[in-house]
């Protein structure tokens, strides 16, 4: 295993490392020949239409496909008994079960069967004379009726894990886990103010513009080729092969343009399925979801009930925390009341705390990974507590936040982090303090509101190849599908390295035959990780240049240096050798130059953002209007600046949806009834005013260019933040997100003691 | 069902497909004329990334019936551009980083393009309500919308900038 530490030591000056050169996929998104999942057509195509659960929970009684074979242009019809469980579910929540309903549908929109035929309108009326034979279950639809006393059972035989006592019976709480550190009852005991609140929130889908898309190509050789967009090509081959049960290297995955993820696909829905029904069809079959399908199918992010008690002395140093984080998994089993519980508290440094965690099945939709997955629920508690007892204890909020901010050496109780090594907090904190926008004065009715948030971000599995050409150009290829402008940065990191323009440098996504395995790109992880396996073969190919300009000048390598992008002799007994003049003479020095780079990369460094929200209640209405956002987050270094602050933008956009509009809504059966981007609001550009970033630089020691991730912490500060800026508004504490009109109308009547 | 033969002008060209009496017009530019630079997001007209101007009218192609491109004068992503020379907006967009995935960019172009057609000299508040059907989930519209100023500017400075010939 590599690790990191074996990297030179960060650089203080760039050539081009922190310029903001046009990116090299741009013209093709400007003009609109990029091609994304569905822009792919294949001779001999056909479609593929899958029927999905009308019911949140119910059990499959039978299936029978007949009528439907018979339906005009059909070629091939897939239910549960093509896939036959796997012996090992891969991959997180239980893909397999989920991907096709077996013995019950455990949310509506679950894949029960799917049809491939000539045209679509075809696949979609065949798929519609499918009977399906359900006998209609109650549902479960929130964490407080999923864990109630008799509720009905989403998993007849789901036994909790981490309880203190072996369950003797099954229920919908897949598992608990808990910690606890120093004394917590002591703690508490020295604290001057406590205060314990409990937060709400609701299921909010990750909304990439996109909607999931594929074409598979099967022949009878037992060989696929799929066209798709996802977060990761290799987890895709992997995943699809284990739901089918064949060998990863018979599937070949080629990357489409991503058209938004957010964590969203991470995972596969359809590929399994267009797989199959490609073999049986003998045709490439292609699946496109609807936007209906995507809200009820896909994603979303958990619904939450969390409790936090924090405890601190007037003096503001923070005694004591207890929390409680009860997160919806959608219909199986996942990680994410405990990656809140990791979070929850990571920002500050408190000696005495106790944390619970409940993973909760429901029936909804399993869920996945929405940017710093987890965190802005358990933030939206404790930062909102904190804003609270800065009030209470008339201490500005970011001096609070910086007696308490954690800092290297520091101890983060997660299996993430352990002990923090250089950090940016305190800098990001300090950024926000000393910002005019902190001063400006607010009128009637407008508040200001601070937040600040952690994320682990990860570094995971990558692998590059560099290919130098004849002319001396770079061909740079990773296996890291590019979702919001990645291959700008490997190019800028690669032109670093080589010493020449990134316009010289074509950055490439690799399919799986192309470039080596490399991990999702998820946790903020590809300028980090890929970024590395990057720079290290282009480590190594500089290192190839020098050997062949000292056989073409017959000089000894340690008489070459290379400077700027050429093979230059100490002793300037040589005119330097570009690359181009090196690679021309590759036949006679030895062959071709190229390198590769893998590394499971260590040290990704966590990420912090502090926030400010300021914003104009109407009392009349409840309505929230942003009228200022400010974020400074640290990036490390930033390779493109442009695109950090793009990342810090859209990560702002994504959380004021999240703090005032968006959430699933579901009747009493689990059916969703916003299904749709006319019901289920996301921000539209007349919502937001302009997001302003400051860009702090805190390098990671652990990337020869100071590198942190930098794609999800933006989220998590601006549930909180607009939650404080309503109560420094209006005086109005409110703790169930979204904070909707409707909702703050009916806090300020209560507080202004009008019956509403 | 027999199909429709419809013919018109798209991008310039004379142009001409077959289709159903109710499929979308995006449906027809993307599957039977084969121009997939316009999206579809959403199938309902909320997300704008399927815009394009028909007979002058900016409009969601999935709300528009195929048929009803019969005669008419079609304008697509694929058309902005004049030849090798970009149109400001496109200029703009890739020098501000005004894209992230992509996705939404060219209905967001398209509907700035009509925008500055009537209107060449918006202010902020005018952009953001001119693109508030072009939902964007990755930049936080702000690029975008300097972007879109940026580009309003230099076509006002240079008025054979953008303009056809």
């Amino acid at each position: 295993m590599s690790v990191v530490t074996e990297e030179k030591p960060i650089k203080q000056s760039y050539k081009y490392v922190g310029t903001r050169p046009v990116r090299h996929d741009g013209l093709e998104k400007v003009n609109g020949k990029a091609r994304f999942a569905a822009d792919m057509t294949k001779p001999r195509m056909i479609h593929g239409h899958v029927l999905r659960s009308p019911y949140a929970h119910a059990r499959i009684l039978s299936i029978d496909t007949t009528e439907a074979e018979a339906m005009p242009g059909v070629k091939a019809i897939v239910t549960e008994s093509d896939f036959p469980l796997p012996k090992k579910d891969e991959g997180f929540p239980h893909r397999s079960k989920n991907l096709i309903a077996r013995d019950k549908v455990r949310y509506e929109g679950q894949a029960v069967a799917a049809v491939a035929a000539n045209t679509r309108r075809q696949a979609k009326e065949a798929a519609a004379k499918i009977k399906v034979n359900y006998e209609e279950l109650p549902s479960v639809i929130t964490v407080d009726e999923a864990m109630a006393e008799d509720a009905p059972l989403v998993h007849e035989d789901l036994l909790t894990e981490g309880l203190d006592s072996e369950p003797t019976k099954p229920s919908n709480i897949a598992k608990r886990s808990f910690f606890e550190q120093g004394d917590l009852a002591a703690g508490f005991a020295q604290a001057d103010v406590v205060f314990e609140h409990e937060f709400t929130t609701k299921v909010v889908h990750q909304g990439y513009i996109e909607p999931h898309a594929c074409v598979a190509d099967t022949s009878r050789d037992g060989r696929s080729e799929i066209w798709c967009s996802s977060q990761g090509h290799f987890m895709v081959r992997s995943a699809t092969a284990n739901m089918l049960g064949w060998e990863t290297s018979k599937i070949k995955v080629i990357p489409a343009e991503i058209g938004g993820g957010f964590g969203g696909k991470t995972t596969i829905y359809l590929e399994p399925l267009a797989v199959k029904l490609s073999e049986k069809a003998d045709h490439p079959v292609k699946m496109v979801m609807s936007r209906d399908e995507v809200f009820k199918a896909t994603g979303p992010t958990p619904g939450t009930k969390i409790r936090v008690k924090i405890g601190a002395k007037k003096n503001g140093e923070i005694t004591a925390g207890k929390a409680w984080l009860a997160y919806e998994s959608g219909a199986f089993p996942g990680p994410w009341g405990l990656l809140g519980g990791w979070c929850v508290f990571a920002c500050y440094n408190i000696p005495n705390i106790q944390i619970e965690t409940l993973e909760v099945v429901v029936n909804k939709p399993v869920n996945i990974a929405y940017r710093a997955p987890s965190a802005p629920m358990a933030a939206f508690a404790t930062e909102t507590v904190i804003d609270q007892i800065a009030r209470d204890i008339k201490m500005d909020p970011i001096e609070l936040r910086l007696l308490n901010a954690v800092k290297e050496g520091d101890y983060n109780h997660s299996d993430m982090v352990g002990t923090f090594q250089r950090i940016g907090l305190r800098e990001t904190l300090e950024a926000i303090r000393n910002h005019p926008n902190y001063k400006i004065p607010l009128g009637p009715n407008q508040g200001r509101g601070i937040a600040t948030g952690f994320w682990f971000n990860i570094a995971e599995s990558s692998s590059a190849t560099v290919n130098l050409t004849e002319d001396g150009t770079a061909v740079v290829i990773t296996g890291s599908p590019d979702i919001g402008g990645s291959r700008a940065s490997m190019a800028l990191m690669a032109a670093e390295e080589l010493g020449i323009d990134p316009k010289l440098i074509q950055p490439l996504v690799g399919d799986t035959e192309a470039v080596g395995f490399t991990d999702v790109t998820e946790g903020s992880r590809a300028t980090f990780a890929t970024g590395l396996a990057v720079v290290r073969a282009c480590q190594k190919l500089v290192v190839q240049l020098k050997e062949r300009a000292s056989i073409m000048w017959e000089c000894s390598v340690d008489d070459i240096e290379w400077v700027d992008g050429s093979a230059v002799h100490k002793e300037g007994k040589e005119s330097p050798l570009t690359i181009a003049k090196i690679t021309g003479k590759a036949k006679k020095t030895g062959g071709p130059l190229n390198a590769t780079g893998s590394l499971e990369a260590k040290g990704q460094g966590p990420a912090f953002s502090t926030q400010i929200c300021d914003l104009e209640v109407d009392p009349e209405t409840g309505r929230v209007t942003i009228l200022r956002y400010t974020t400074a987050q640290d990036a490390g270094t930033a390779i493109h600046p442009s695109y950090v602050e793009g990342q810090m933008q859209g990560g702002v956009a994504q959380g004021i949806g999240w703090a005032l509009n968006e959430e699933y809504i579901h009747s009493k059966k689990g059916v969703m009834e916003n299904p749709g981007f006319l019901d289920y609001r996301i921000p539209v550009a007349s919502d937001l005013p302009m997001i302003e970033t400051i860009i702090v630089e805190v390098p990671n020691p652990k990337h020869p260019y100071g590198v942190r991730g930098v794609g999800e912490v933006g989220i998590v500060p601006p549930v909180p933040a607009v939650a404080n800026a309503i109560h420094n508004a209006v005086g109005i504490r409110l703790r169930d997100a979204p904070m909707s009109p409707v909702k703050v109308l009916k806090a300020l009547n209560q507080k202004n003691g009008i019956n509403g | 069902m027999s199909r429709l033969h419809i013919e018109c002008e798209i991008n310039g060209d004379d142009a001409e497909f077959l289709c159903d009496a109710d499929e979308s017009l995006l449906d027809a530019l993307r599957d039977e004329v084969g121009l997939t630079g316009t999206k579809e997001g959403c199938g309902t007209g909320d997300c704008g990334a399927c815009s394009i101007i028909l007979n002058g009218n900016l409009i969601c192609a999935c709300l528009a019936f195929a048929p009803e491109a019969q005669g008419g004068v079609i304008e697509t992503i694929e058309g902005m551009a004049d030849g090798d020379q970009l149109h400001p907006l496109q200029t703009a967009f890739l020098e501000h980083a005004a894209l992230q995935c992509g996705v939404c960019t060219p209905g967001v172009l398209i509907t700035s393009k009509s925008l500055l057609e009537s209107n060449p000299d918006p202010t902020e508040t005018e952009v953001r309500y001119a693109i508030a059907g072009n939902l964007c989930r990755c930049t936080g519209y702000d690029k975008i919308v300097k972007a879109i100023l940026v580009a309003a500017k230099e076509m006002k400075q240079n008025p054979m900038k953008g303009a056809r010939l």
